[in-house]
Protein backbone atom coordinates (compact mmCIF):
# COMPACT_ATOMS: atom_id res chain seq x y z
CA UNK A 1 0.00 0.00 0.00
CA UNK A 2 1.33 3.49 -1.07
CA UNK A 3 -1.32 5.90 -0.19
CA UNK A 4 -4.12 6.03 2.42
CA UNK A 5 -6.80 7.95 1.20
CA UNK A 6 -9.88 5.76 2.32
CA UNK A 7 -10.85 2.82 4.96
CA UNK A 8 -12.15 1.28 2.00
CA UNK A 9 -9.03 1.01 0.98
CA UNK A 10 -8.11 -1.35 3.79
CA UNK A 11 -9.00 -4.92 4.19
CA UNK A 12 -9.53 -6.24 7.76
CA UNK A 13 -6.00 -7.47 8.16
CA UNK A 14 -4.69 -4.34 7.13
CA UNK A 15 -6.66 -2.49 10.31
CA UNK A 16 -5.18 -4.71 12.70
CA UNK A 17 -1.78 -4.96 11.54
CA UNK A 18 -2.01 -0.91 11.97
CA UNK A 19 -3.64 -1.06 15.32
CA UNK A 20 -0.94 -4.02 16.77
CA UNK A 21 1.85 -1.76 15.16
CA UNK A 22 0.71 1.03 17.24
CA UNK A 23 0.27 -0.69 19.84
CA UNK A 24 3.98 -1.64 20.07
CA UNK A 25 4.70 1.98 19.39
CA UNK A 26 2.88 3.37 21.85
CA UNK A 27 6.02 2.08 24.17
CA UNK A 28 8.03 4.60 22.19
CA UNK A 29 5.53 7.24 23.67
CA UNK A 30 5.27 5.83 27.12
CA UNK A 31 9.44 5.55 27.17
CA UNK A 32 12.09 8.12 28.64
CA UNK A 33 13.66 8.41 24.60
CA UNK A 34 10.39 9.48 22.50
CA UNK A 35 12.69 8.98 19.42
CA UNK A 36 13.72 6.64 16.71
CA UNK A 37 15.73 6.46 13.82
CA UNK A 38 13.41 4.79 11.73
CA UNK A 39 12.30 7.62 9.06
CA UNK A 40 15.71 9.47 9.94
CA UNK A 41 16.24 11.55 5.81
CA UNK A 42 12.58 11.46 4.49
CA UNK A 43 11.03 14.28 4.27
CA UNK A 44 6.58 14.58 5.17
CA UNK A 45 4.76 17.69 4.54
CA UNK A 46 1.67 18.68 6.54
CA UNK A 47 -0.45 20.40 4.08
CA UNK A 48 -3.66 21.95 5.61
CA UNK A 49 -6.02 23.98 3.46
CA UNK A 50 -8.44 23.63 6.51
CA UNK A 51 -7.95 24.72 9.90
CA UNK A 52 -6.80 21.62 12.17
CA UNK A 53 -5.22 21.43 15.67
CA UNK A 54 -5.03 18.22 16.90
CA UNK A 55 -4.82 16.24 13.70
CA UNK A 56 -2.02 18.22 12.39
CA UNK A 57 0.26 18.55 15.44
CA UNK A 58 -0.53 14.52 16.12
CA UNK A 59 0.60 14.01 12.48
CA UNK A 60 4.17 16.12 13.20
CA UNK A 61 4.18 14.78 16.47
CA UNK A 62 4.30 11.18 14.95
CA UNK A 63 6.74 12.13 12.02
CA UNK A 64 9.04 13.63 14.40
CA UNK A 65 9.21 10.64 17.12
CA UNK A 66 10.01 8.83 13.35
CA UNK A 67 13.10 11.10 12.80
CA UNK A 68 11.43 12.20 9.80
CA UNK A 69 11.50 15.73 8.52
CA UNK A 70 8.33 17.79 8.71
CA UNK A 71 7.61 20.19 6.88
CA UNK A 72 4.21 22.49 7.93
CA UNK A 73 1.87 24.07 4.71
CA UNK A 74 -1.20 26.08 5.87
CA UNK A 75 -3.54 27.99 3.60
CA UNK A 76 -3.44 30.58 5.44
CA UNK A 77 0.03 32.39 4.85
CA UNK A 78 1.26 29.98 1.76
CA UNK A 79 -0.03 30.70 -2.10
CA UNK A 80 -3.02 28.54 -1.59
CA UNK A 81 -4.60 31.94 -0.26
CA UNK A 82 -3.40 33.48 -3.09
CA UNK A 83 -5.43 31.36 -5.22
CA UNK A 84 -2.76 28.73 -6.02
CA UNK A 85 -4.43 25.58 -7.57
CA UNK A 86 -3.76 21.99 -5.75
CA UNK A 87 -1.45 21.01 -9.07
CA UNK A 88 0.86 23.69 -8.75
CA UNK A 89 1.35 23.32 -5.04
CA UNK A 90 1.77 19.56 -5.56
CA UNK A 91 4.41 20.01 -8.46
CA UNK A 92 6.14 22.48 -5.96
CA UNK A 93 6.16 19.67 -2.80
CA UNK A 94 7.24 17.26 -5.78
CA UNK A 95 10.46 19.67 -6.35
CA UNK A 96 11.54 20.06 -2.69
CA UNK A 97 11.42 16.21 -2.32
CA UNK A 98 8.46 14.96 -0.31
CA UNK A 99 8.29 11.47 0.43
CA UNK A 100 4.80 12.24 2.09
CA UNK A 101 2.26 14.84 2.03
CA UNK A 102 -0.62 14.32 4.62
CA UNK A 103 -3.21 16.60 3.00
CA UNK A 104 -6.58 17.88 4.84
CA UNK A 105 -8.35 19.71 2.01
CA UNK A 106 -12.20 21.17 1.87
CA UNK A 107 -13.23 19.28 -1.08
CA UNK A 108 -14.18 15.98 -0.75
CA UNK A 109 -11.96 13.38 -2.78
CA UNK A 110 -8.92 16.22 -2.88
CA UNK A 111 -6.25 12.97 -1.62
CA UNK A 112 -7.94 10.95 -3.61
CA UNK A 113 -6.84 13.30 -6.92
CA UNK A 114 -3.49 13.77 -5.53
CA UNK A 115 -2.22 10.57 -5.35
CA UNK A 116 -4.01 9.31 -8.55
CA UNK A 117 -2.24 12.34 -10.85
CA UNK A 118 1.20 12.05 -11.80
CA UNK A 119 1.61 15.48 -10.50
CA UNK A 120 4.21 13.83 -7.24
CA UNK A 121 5.81 10.36 -6.80
CA UNK A 122 5.13 10.63 -2.94
CA UNK A 123 2.62 9.02 -0.31
CA UNK A 124 -0.55 10.61 0.27
CA UNK A 125 -2.24 10.14 3.60
CA UNK A 126 -6.04 11.57 3.64
CA UNK A 127 -6.49 13.94 7.14
CA UNK A 128 -10.05 14.62 6.26
CA UNK A 129 -11.14 15.94 3.03
CA UNK A 130 -14.50 18.04 2.85
CA UNK A 131 -17.45 15.33 4.08
CA UNK A 132 -15.60 12.13 3.01
CA UNK A 133 -13.37 10.87 5.28
CA UNK A 134 -10.71 11.08 8.07
CA UNK A 135 -9.47 7.00 8.33
CA UNK A 136 -6.43 7.95 10.72
CA UNK A 137 -8.91 9.07 12.87
CA UNK A 138 -11.35 6.13 12.73
CA UNK A 139 -8.46 3.84 13.24
CA UNK A 140 -7.20 6.28 16.54
CA UNK A 141 -11.27 5.27 17.35
CA UNK A 142 -10.86 1.98 16.96
CA UNK A 143 -7.82 1.53 18.37
CA UNK A 144 -8.78 3.42 22.05
CA UNK A 145 -12.18 1.29 21.86
CA UNK A 146 -10.22 -2.06 21.21
CA UNK A 147 -7.65 -0.90 23.83
CA UNK A 148 -10.83 -0.28 26.66
CA UNK A 149 -13.12 -3.00 25.64
CA UNK A 150 -12.26 -6.21 23.14
CA UNK A 151 -10.22 -7.94 26.28
CA UNK A 152 -7.56 -9.10 24.40
CA UNK A 153 -9.57 -9.67 20.80
CA UNK A 154 -7.56 -7.80 17.71
CA UNK A 155 -10.80 -7.36 16.49
CA UNK A 156 -14.29 -5.62 18.07
CA UNK A 157 -17.02 -8.54 17.41
CA UNK A 158 -19.73 -8.06 19.63
CA UNK A 159 -19.37 -4.00 20.62
CA UNK A 160 -21.94 -2.01 20.34
CA UNK A 161 -21.29 1.01 19.15
CA UNK A 162 -23.38 4.69 19.31
CA UNK A 163 -22.25 7.80 17.03
CA UNK A 164 -23.77 10.59 17.79
CA UNK A 165 -24.87 13.95 16.03
CA UNK A 166 -23.95 15.69 13.07
CA UNK A 167 -23.31 12.75 10.41
CA UNK A 168 -24.54 14.63 7.38
CA UNK A 169 -21.00 17.06 7.92
CA UNK A 170 -18.84 14.03 9.53
CA UNK A 171 -15.72 12.38 7.75
CA UNK A 172 -15.33 11.23 10.87
CA UNK A 173 -18.14 9.11 11.13
CA UNK A 174 -18.29 7.94 8.04
CA UNK A 175 -14.52 6.73 8.37
CA UNK A 176 -16.07 4.96 11.59
CA UNK A 177 -18.79 3.29 10.21
CA UNK A 178 -16.66 1.71 7.27
CA UNK A 179 -13.71 0.67 9.79
CA UNK A 180 -15.77 0.09 13.17
CA UNK A 181 -18.40 -2.29 10.91
CA UNK A 182 -15.34 -4.11 9.09
CA UNK A 183 -13.67 -5.08 12.85
CA UNK A 184 -17.24 -7.14 13.70
CA UNK A 185 -18.61 -4.17 15.76
CA UNK A 186 -21.92 -3.38 15.49
CA UNK A 187 -22.49 0.32 14.81
CA UNK A 188 -25.38 2.61 15.80
CA UNK A 189 -25.97 6.12 14.28
CA UNK A 190 -27.88 8.57 16.00
CA UNK A 191 -29.31 11.71 15.35
CA UNK A 192 -32.04 13.99 13.76
CA UNK A 193 -33.45 12.76 10.19
CA UNK A 194 -31.60 16.08 8.72
CA UNK A 195 -28.18 15.53 9.34
CA UNK A 196 -28.07 12.08 8.30
CA UNK A 197 -26.86 11.94 4.47
CA UNK A 198 -28.84 10.77 1.43
CA UNK A 199 -28.13 7.33 0.40
CA UNK A 200 -27.01 6.21 4.66
CA UNK A 201 -29.09 3.37 3.74
CA UNK A 202 -26.63 1.52 2.09
CA UNK A 203 -24.25 2.16 4.95
CA UNK A 204 -23.22 -0.62 7.29
CA UNK A 205 -24.86 0.38 10.20
CA UNK A 206 -28.04 0.72 11.98
CA UNK A 207 -29.91 4.24 12.00
CA UNK A 208 -31.98 5.72 15.09
CA UNK A 209 -33.28 8.84 16.15
CA UNK A 210 -33.66 8.06 19.60
CA UNK A 211 -30.58 8.76 21.46
CA UNK A 212 -32.46 7.36 24.80
CA UNK A 213 -33.43 4.29 23.31
CA UNK A 214 -29.82 3.24 22.04
CA UNK A 215 -28.02 4.63 25.43
CA UNK A 216 -28.95 1.83 27.58
CA UNK A 217 -27.25 -0.89 25.12
CA UNK A 218 -23.77 0.46 23.92
CA UNK A 219 -20.43 -0.58 25.09
CA UNK A 220 -18.95 2.98 23.80
CA UNK A 221 -20.67 6.21 22.55
CA UNK A 222 -19.00 8.74 20.30
CA UNK A 223 -20.59 11.97 20.19
CA UNK A 224 -19.76 14.22 17.03
CA UNK A 225 -19.27 17.85 17.03
CA UNK A 226 -22.28 19.69 15.43
CA UNK A 227 -20.36 21.86 12.39
CA UNK A 228 -21.42 24.82 12.33
CA UNK A 229 -18.98 26.18 9.79
CA UNK A 230 -20.13 24.04 7.27
CA UNK A 231 -24.10 24.32 8.05
CA UNK A 232 -25.49 27.14 5.56
CA UNK A 233 -29.36 26.32 6.37
CA UNK A 234 -30.93 25.38 9.03
CA UNK A 235 -30.68 21.39 10.93
CA UNK A 236 -32.32 22.00 13.78
CA UNK A 237 -34.44 24.54 15.50
CA UNK A 238 -31.75 25.64 17.85
CA UNK A 239 -29.08 24.46 19.99
CA UNK A 240 -31.04 23.44 23.27
CA UNK A 241 -33.42 21.93 21.96
CA UNK A 242 -30.15 19.75 19.98
CA UNK A 243 -28.84 19.54 23.01
CA UNK A 244 -32.18 17.96 24.92
CA UNK A 245 -32.57 15.49 22.23
CA UNK A 246 -29.04 14.34 21.45
CA UNK A 247 -26.68 15.81 23.59
CA UNK A 248 -24.82 13.82 26.79
CA UNK A 249 -25.56 15.22 29.86
CA UNK A 250 -25.15 13.57 33.05
CA UNK A 251 -28.65 11.99 33.16
CA UNK A 252 -27.92 9.93 29.77
CA UNK A 253 -24.17 9.36 31.31
CA UNK A 254 -26.26 7.27 34.22
CA UNK A 255 -28.02 4.93 31.89
CA UNK A 256 -24.89 3.83 30.59
CA UNK A 257 -23.34 0.39 30.90
CA UNK A 258 -20.78 0.61 33.41
CA UNK A 259 -18.02 -0.32 31.44
CA UNK A 260 -18.70 2.13 28.10
CA UNK A 261 -16.83 4.55 27.47
CA UNK A 262 -17.63 8.43 26.04
CA UNK A 263 -15.71 9.48 23.03
CA UNK A 264 -15.43 12.47 20.92
CA UNK A 265 -12.93 13.52 17.81
CA UNK A 266 -12.47 17.04 18.97
CA UNK A 267 -12.92 20.07 18.83
CA UNK A 268 -15.97 19.57 21.22
CA UNK A 269 -18.62 22.46 21.52
CA UNK A 270 -19.34 21.94 25.52
CA UNK A 271 -22.53 22.33 26.45
CA UNK A 272 -23.86 21.91 23.00
CA UNK A 273 -23.18 17.70 21.98
CA UNK A 274 -21.72 17.27 25.42
CA UNK A 275 -21.64 18.75 28.72
CA UNK A 276 -18.46 19.68 30.80
CA UNK A 277 -19.59 16.84 33.45
CA UNK A 278 -20.14 14.01 30.61
CA UNK A 279 -16.58 15.58 28.80
CA UNK A 280 -14.51 15.28 32.03
CA UNK A 281 -15.84 12.40 33.93
CA UNK A 282 -14.17 9.08 34.26
CA UNK A 283 -15.64 7.44 31.82
CA UNK A 284 -14.46 10.28 28.85
CA UNK A 285 -11.41 8.73 26.88
CA UNK A 286 -11.45 12.13 25.37
CA UNK A 287 -7.93 13.20 26.03
CA UNK A 288 -6.22 9.13 25.96
CA UNK A 289 -8.27 9.31 21.91
CA UNK A 290 -5.79 12.29 21.41
CA UNK A 291 -2.72 10.24 22.41
CA UNK A 292 -3.20 7.55 20.79
CA UNK A 293 -3.75 9.34 17.55
CA UNK A 294 0.20 9.91 17.44
CA UNK A 295 0.83 6.00 17.83
CA UNK A 296 -1.56 5.27 15.21
CA UNK A 297 0.26 7.90 13.28
CA UNK A 298 3.66 6.69 13.42
CA UNK A 299 2.36 3.18 12.32
CA UNK A 300 0.81 4.55 9.28
CA UNK A 301 3.68 6.36 8.41
CA UNK A 302 5.75 3.75 9.21
CA UNK A 303 4.17 1.39 7.15
CA UNK A 304 3.62 3.39 4.11
CA UNK A 305 7.23 5.34 4.52
CA UNK A 306 9.81 2.79 5.86
CA UNK A 307 10.48 0.12 3.70
CA UNK A 308 10.60 -0.02 0.23
CA UNK A 309 8.18 1.12 -2.10
CA UNK A 310 9.55 -0.98 -5.56
CA UNK A 311 9.20 -3.74 -4.14
CA UNK A 312 5.23 -3.30 -2.84
CA UNK A 313 4.45 -3.61 0.43
CA UNK A 314 3.66 -5.70 3.48
CA UNK A 315 -0.12 -3.96 3.75
CA UNK B 1 19.65 -29.62 3.09
CA UNK B 2 22.04 -30.77 6.08
CA UNK B 3 21.45 -31.23 10.01
CA UNK B 4 24.22 -30.07 11.55
CA UNK B 5 22.71 -29.57 15.24
CA UNK B 6 20.04 -32.39 15.90
CA UNK B 7 17.71 -32.00 19.18
CA UNK B 8 19.88 -33.11 21.90
CA UNK B 9 22.97 -31.48 20.78
CA UNK B 10 21.03 -28.56 20.67
CA UNK B 11 19.40 -28.70 24.10
CA UNK B 12 23.25 -29.54 25.72
CA UNK B 13 24.31 -26.45 23.98
CA UNK B 14 21.90 -24.08 25.43
CA UNK B 15 22.70 -26.21 28.84
CA UNK B 16 26.20 -25.19 28.13
CA UNK B 17 25.45 -21.38 27.65
CA UNK B 18 23.21 -21.32 30.89
CA UNK B 19 26.01 -22.69 32.88
CA UNK B 20 28.69 -19.90 31.32
CA UNK B 21 26.27 -17.14 31.77
CA UNK B 22 26.03 -18.14 35.29
CA UNK B 23 29.88 -18.79 35.67
CA UNK B 24 31.22 -14.91 34.06
CA UNK B 25 28.24 -13.15 36.10
CA UNK B 26 28.55 -14.98 39.32
CA UNK B 27 24.89 -15.86 39.69
CA UNK B 28 21.62 -14.49 37.84
CA UNK B 29 20.68 -11.57 40.47
CA UNK B 30 22.10 -9.00 38.24
CA UNK B 31 21.52 -10.50 34.67
CA UNK B 32 18.48 -9.81 32.49
CA UNK B 33 18.07 -12.44 29.30
CA UNK B 34 16.36 -9.94 26.41
CA UNK B 35 15.43 -12.51 23.37
CA UNK B 36 15.43 -11.22 20.05
CA UNK B 37 11.63 -12.28 18.12
CA UNK B 38 11.10 -14.27 17.02
CA UNK B 39 13.24 -17.50 17.58
CA UNK B 40 15.60 -15.08 19.86
CA UNK B 41 12.93 -14.88 21.79
CA UNK B 42 12.05 -18.59 22.37
CA UNK B 43 15.36 -19.35 23.51
CA UNK B 44 15.81 -16.80 26.02
CA UNK B 45 12.85 -18.51 27.29
CA UNK B 46 14.45 -22.12 27.34
CA UNK B 47 17.50 -20.77 29.02
CA UNK B 48 15.66 -18.66 31.55
CA UNK B 49 14.32 -21.79 32.24
CA UNK B 50 17.86 -23.91 32.50
CA UNK B 51 18.92 -20.99 34.87
CA UNK B 52 15.97 -20.79 37.19
CA UNK B 53 16.14 -24.55 37.14
CA UNK B 54 20.10 -24.37 38.06
CA UNK B 55 19.43 -21.69 40.75
CA UNK B 56 16.33 -22.27 42.37
CA UNK B 57 15.16 -18.38 41.95
CA UNK B 58 13.62 -17.22 38.89
CA UNK B 59 15.79 -15.02 36.35
CA UNK B 60 14.53 -11.83 34.62
CA UNK B 61 13.85 -12.46 30.71
CA UNK B 62 11.97 -10.49 28.19
CA UNK B 63 12.17 -10.33 24.49
CA UNK B 64 13.35 -7.00 22.49
CA UNK B 65 12.60 -5.89 18.74
CA UNK B 66 14.69 -4.31 17.09
CA UNK B 67 12.44 -3.63 13.44
CA UNK B 68 12.59 0.12 13.95
CA UNK B 69 16.36 -0.18 14.55
CA UNK B 70 17.39 -1.70 11.10
CA UNK B 71 19.70 -0.18 8.82
CA UNK B 72 18.28 -2.82 5.78
CA UNK B 73 14.28 -1.26 6.15
CA UNK B 74 14.51 0.63 2.92
CA UNK B 75 15.59 -2.20 1.14
CA UNK B 76 12.36 -4.68 1.95
CA UNK B 77 8.58 -3.89 2.26
CA UNK B 78 8.07 -2.62 5.67
CA UNK B 79 7.84 -5.62 8.67
CA UNK B 80 4.99 -5.78 11.36
CA UNK B 81 6.33 -4.91 14.70
CA UNK B 82 7.03 -7.65 17.39
CA UNK B 83 6.68 -7.62 21.19
CA UNK B 84 8.72 -5.67 23.30
CA UNK B 85 9.19 -6.66 26.78
CA UNK B 86 11.32 -5.41 29.12
CA UNK B 87 11.22 -7.23 32.97
CA UNK B 88 9.87 -5.21 35.74
CA UNK B 89 13.56 -4.52 36.32
CA UNK B 90 14.36 -2.96 33.81
CA UNK B 91 17.65 -2.49 32.17
CA UNK B 92 19.55 0.73 34.26
CA UNK B 93 22.51 -0.85 35.84
CA UNK B 94 21.87 -4.63 34.55
CA UNK B 95 23.67 -7.39 32.98
CA UNK B 96 21.94 -7.93 29.81
CA UNK B 97 22.47 -11.21 28.19
CA UNK B 98 21.16 -10.34 24.19
CA UNK B 99 19.92 -13.95 22.70
CA UNK B 100 19.80 -14.75 19.33
CA UNK B 101 19.58 -17.91 16.97
CA UNK B 102 22.29 -17.19 14.55
CA UNK B 103 24.86 -14.60 14.31
CA UNK B 104 25.85 -13.60 10.92
CA UNK B 105 26.92 -9.93 9.93
CA UNK B 106 26.11 -8.33 12.84
CA UNK B 107 23.85 -6.02 12.17
CA UNK B 108 20.56 -7.31 13.80
CA UNK B 109 22.62 -6.92 16.60
CA UNK B 110 24.06 -3.92 16.07
CA UNK B 111 19.97 -2.71 15.95
CA UNK B 112 19.79 -4.24 19.29
CA UNK B 113 22.61 -2.21 21.18
CA UNK B 114 20.56 1.18 19.26
CA UNK B 115 17.04 -0.02 20.47
CA UNK B 116 18.61 -1.37 24.27
CA UNK B 117 20.27 1.96 24.58
CA UNK B 118 16.76 3.89 23.70
CA UNK B 119 15.46 1.74 26.98
CA UNK B 120 18.02 2.83 29.28
CA UNK B 121 22.23 1.82 30.32
CA UNK B 122 22.91 -1.31 31.19
CA UNK B 123 25.97 -2.23 33.20
CA UNK B 124 27.35 -4.28 30.56
CA UNK B 125 25.80 -6.49 27.24
CA UNK B 126 26.55 -9.57 26.27
CA UNK B 127 25.85 -11.73 23.85
CA UNK B 128 24.33 -15.63 23.42
CA UNK B 129 23.76 -17.37 20.09
CA UNK B 130 22.57 -20.44 19.04
CA UNK B 131 25.15 -20.87 15.46
CA UNK B 132 27.79 -18.47 14.60
CA UNK B 133 27.80 -18.75 10.64
CA UNK B 134 30.66 -16.48 10.67
CA UNK B 135 30.92 -13.56 7.66
CA UNK B 136 30.74 -10.85 9.67
CA UNK B 137 30.28 -7.14 8.49
CA UNK B 138 30.60 -5.17 11.46
CA UNK B 139 33.05 -5.90 14.48
CA UNK B 140 30.64 -8.18 16.94
CA UNK B 141 31.34 -11.13 18.33
CA UNK B 142 29.68 -13.48 20.47
CA UNK B 143 30.31 -14.29 24.00
CA UNK B 144 28.29 -17.49 24.04
CA UNK B 145 28.11 -19.71 21.20
CA UNK B 146 26.08 -22.83 20.39
CA UNK B 147 28.01 -24.02 18.04
CA UNK B 148 30.18 -22.84 15.53
CA UNK B 149 29.43 -23.52 11.95
CA UNK B 150 31.52 -22.62 8.74
CA UNK B 151 28.99 -21.82 5.75
CA UNK B 152 28.96 -19.65 2.38
CA UNK B 153 27.29 -17.23 1.98
CA UNK B 154 25.49 -18.77 -0.30
CA UNK B 155 23.96 -21.37 2.34
CA UNK B 156 21.46 -20.44 4.27
CA UNK B 157 20.84 -21.54 8.17
CA UNK B 158 17.45 -22.61 9.13
CA UNK B 159 16.73 -22.90 13.19
CA UNK B 160 13.99 -24.93 13.87
CA UNK B 161 12.41 -25.18 17.36
CA UNK B 162 9.40 -26.96 18.72
CA UNK B 163 7.41 -23.83 19.81
CA UNK B 164 7.26 -22.94 16.20
CA UNK B 165 8.09 -25.32 13.77
CA UNK B 166 7.24 -28.98 15.61
CA UNK B 167 11.07 -29.83 16.20
CA UNK B 168 14.54 -28.72 17.60
CA UNK B 169 16.98 -28.89 14.95
CA UNK B 170 19.24 -26.81 12.64
CA UNK B 171 19.82 -27.27 9.45
CA UNK B 172 22.19 -25.74 6.46
CA UNK B 173 20.50 -25.80 2.90
CA UNK B 174 21.77 -25.02 -0.52
CA UNK B 175 25.17 -23.87 -1.88
CA UNK B 176 27.99 -26.33 -2.31
CA UNK B 177 27.34 -28.65 0.87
Amino acid sequence: MKHLLSINDLSKADAISILDTAQELARVSDGPMKKLPTLRGRTIVNLFAEDSTRTRISFEAAAKRLSADVINFSAKGSSISKGESLKDTAQTLQAMGADAVIIRHGASGAAQRLADSQWMSGSVINAGDGTHEHPSQALLDAFTIRKHLSKGASDLAGLRIAIVGDVLHSRVARSNVLLLSKLGAQVILVAPPTLLPVGIESWPCEISYDLDDVIKSVDAIMMLRIQMERMSELFFPNAREYSRYFGLNIDRMKALKPAAIVMHPGPMNRGLEITADAADGARSVIVEQVANGVSIRMAILYLLLAGSQEIGAAL
Amino acid sequence: MSLVLPAPDLTRALTRISHEILERNAGSSNITLLGIPTRGAHLANRIAEIITKIESVPVQVGTLDITLHRDDLRMRPPRALMPTVIPALGVEGRDIILIDDVLFSGRTIRAALDALGEIGRPKSVQLAILVDRGHRELPIRADYVGKNIPTSREQSVVVHLTELDGADEVLVEGGSE
